[in-house]
């Protein structure tokens, strides 16, 4: 990692790379965080500006900054998309690991429950629980931390299926290792870089999730600033011109996406004893 | 294949096994005594359960009847087994996300001596089982399981994917290391040939009516 002629590897590539996105996305959510709500007030005397210098991204029909919307909006996105990833990924977890060591009902079980959770279309289940929930931040959190869990579950459990039998693992036990020795040198290693891949990669789909229930009107309230309720009330003004209410936040909304799953793509060749030394 | 009253002895008693209740039998009531340092060849046709038996013996898997027995008593379920086994394909053998340097030593910490007797390159210790080829993957597994522990050794078709030459290369090892630890073998091998020329004692499989 020679860093001044400027000759990096992919590996040193892909962490600036990383750093980069990571800071970008950090700097959404704090700055999001920290704002302060009277920046984005309602000030009916400069409605519908276009992008301009005052307002980088134009204002909406009730003359509130897009630019400062659509910050606080995806920061809030991120935070659920970071909160139902973590717990979806426990379930998974717990349940892909319990299903592979345990076997027999209790993986018929897990089994059957991932295939209900599949069988149904992701967004309608989505609606359900959110909407049995009253809607709001709480119904979005819960509906989107519930429903992403299956996928996860079926990658777990088929990692921890596949190593177990592995000859070298068997070869491991014959060599005189014990299974708390072989769970942690050979079966942990091999599974927890595929985990936190499938956990990183679960952002995108939350947040993507979390925007189209709310564009639906089954997520968060309309007073939230949220990329969702942005988005629907774009569609409103759209066919009179105001291109920029929906153009803004939606290539803010693809960047963070696809930042999270860049990285996610990243990591999976960092960690994969294939490609890592690259 | 009586039972031998020496002491230091692989044996196997009435094994049956098959893969799932409702299938077939692949091995029935077999009977095998291998005293230490003898050497035996297991031959037979493709699907006689000749590497089912190979891992049974290693412990690999359990018979569904019968029992193996090393010195009178059941193979150890924990702690390092006296029977070890080097398989047929040496890179499903190793953890591919470990180097070889860990590899070889999970075992028991290798000597210099057992590395040049294997004709293995220090520089190849700092490789990754990818960075390989078969033959020298081999190898390290055989050196792995040469541990002071080890007293017998089963060879399920440890040479069949090598070369010709390599394959003379490996077994001359194999069978030096076998003399100097006073080793018991069993090779598993599809080749006559190679059956008569390294064991004692050759033993054919039967096929089963039930199949």
């Amino acid at each position: 990692m020679d860093r001044k002629r400027i000759q990096w590897n992919t590996r040193t590539k892909i962490l600036v790379y990383m750093v980069l996105a990571l800071i970008y996305l950090a700097g959404i959510l704090v700055w999001g965080l920290l704002m302060d709500p009277e920046a984005y007030a309602v000030d009916y005397s400069v409605k519908f500006l276009p992008p301009g210098a005052g307002h980088l991204f134009g204002t909406d029909f009730m003359g509130r900054d897009m630019l400062l919307r659509c910050v606080k909006g995806l920061s809030t996105s991120i935070v659920i998309g970071v909160i139902a990833s973590v717990v979806s990924s426990f379930i998974a977890l717990a349940a892909g690991v319990a299903a592979a060591v345990v076997g027999g009902k209790l993986d018929s079980f897990v089994n059957w429950c991932v295939d209900l959770c599949m069988g149904m279309p992701h967004l309608v289940l989505l609606l359900l629980i959110s909407f049995m929930l009253g809607r709001g931040m709480k119904g979005v959190m819960v509906g989107v931390a519930l429903t992403h869990w299956p996928e996860l579950t079926r990658i777990v459990r088929a990692e921890v299926l596949q190593i177990r039998s592995e000859q070298y693992v068997q070869a491991a036990y014959r060599l005189g290792k014990s299974r708390m020795q072989v769970a942690r040198e050979h079966i942990l290693p091999h599974v927890l870089p595929v985990y936190l891949i499938g956990v990183i990669l679960l952002f995108p789909h939350a947040i993507m999730h979390e925007a189209s229930i709310t564009f639906l009107g089954f997520g968060l309230s309309a007073e939230e600033p949220a990329i969702g309720v942005i988005l629907s009330e774009s569609m409103k003004h759209i066919a009179t011109g105001k291109w920029w209410l929906a153009l803004f936040p939606g290539i803010m909304l693809l960047a963070a996406i696809m930042l999270f799953d860049r990285i996610g793509e990243d990591l999976k060749r960092l960690w994969n004893p294939d490609s890592g030394n690259e | 294949m009586g039972r031998c009253a020496v002491s230091m002895q692989l044996e196997a008693r009435h094994i049956s096994y098959r893969y799932g209740k409702d299938r077939p039998w692949i091995l029935r009531d077999v009977d095998l005594t291998v005293r230490a340092g003898e050497r035996v060849a297991l031959v037979g046709p493709s699907g006689y359960g000749k590497s089912t038996l190979a891992k049974i013996l290693a412990g690999y898997i359990q018979p569904e009847e019968g029992e193996v027995l090393w010195d009178g008593r059941p193979l150890p379920k924990k702690g390092s087994c006296p029977v070890q086994m080097i398989s047929q394909h040496p890179e499903k053998a190793v953890d591919p996300r470990w180097k070889m340097a860990r590899i070889v030593n999970e075992g028991w910490q290798v000597d210099g001596q057992t590395l040049q007797d294997m004709g293995i390159e220090r520089e190849w210790l700092k490789r990754w089982p990818s960075e390989l080829s078969g033959g020298e993957l081999q190898r390290f597994c055989i050196a792995r399981v040469l541990g002071p522990g080890t007293k017998f050794l089963i060879c399920d078709e440890i040479s069949t994917m090598l070369d010709v030459i390599t394959q003379a290369q490996i077994w001359q090892k194999v069978l030096e290391a076998a003399k100097k630890g006073h080793l018991g073998m069993i090779v598993v091998t599809h080749n006559m040939a190679l059956a008569e020329k390294v064991c004692e004692k050759i033993i054919e499989l039967p096929a089963l009516t039930a199949r």
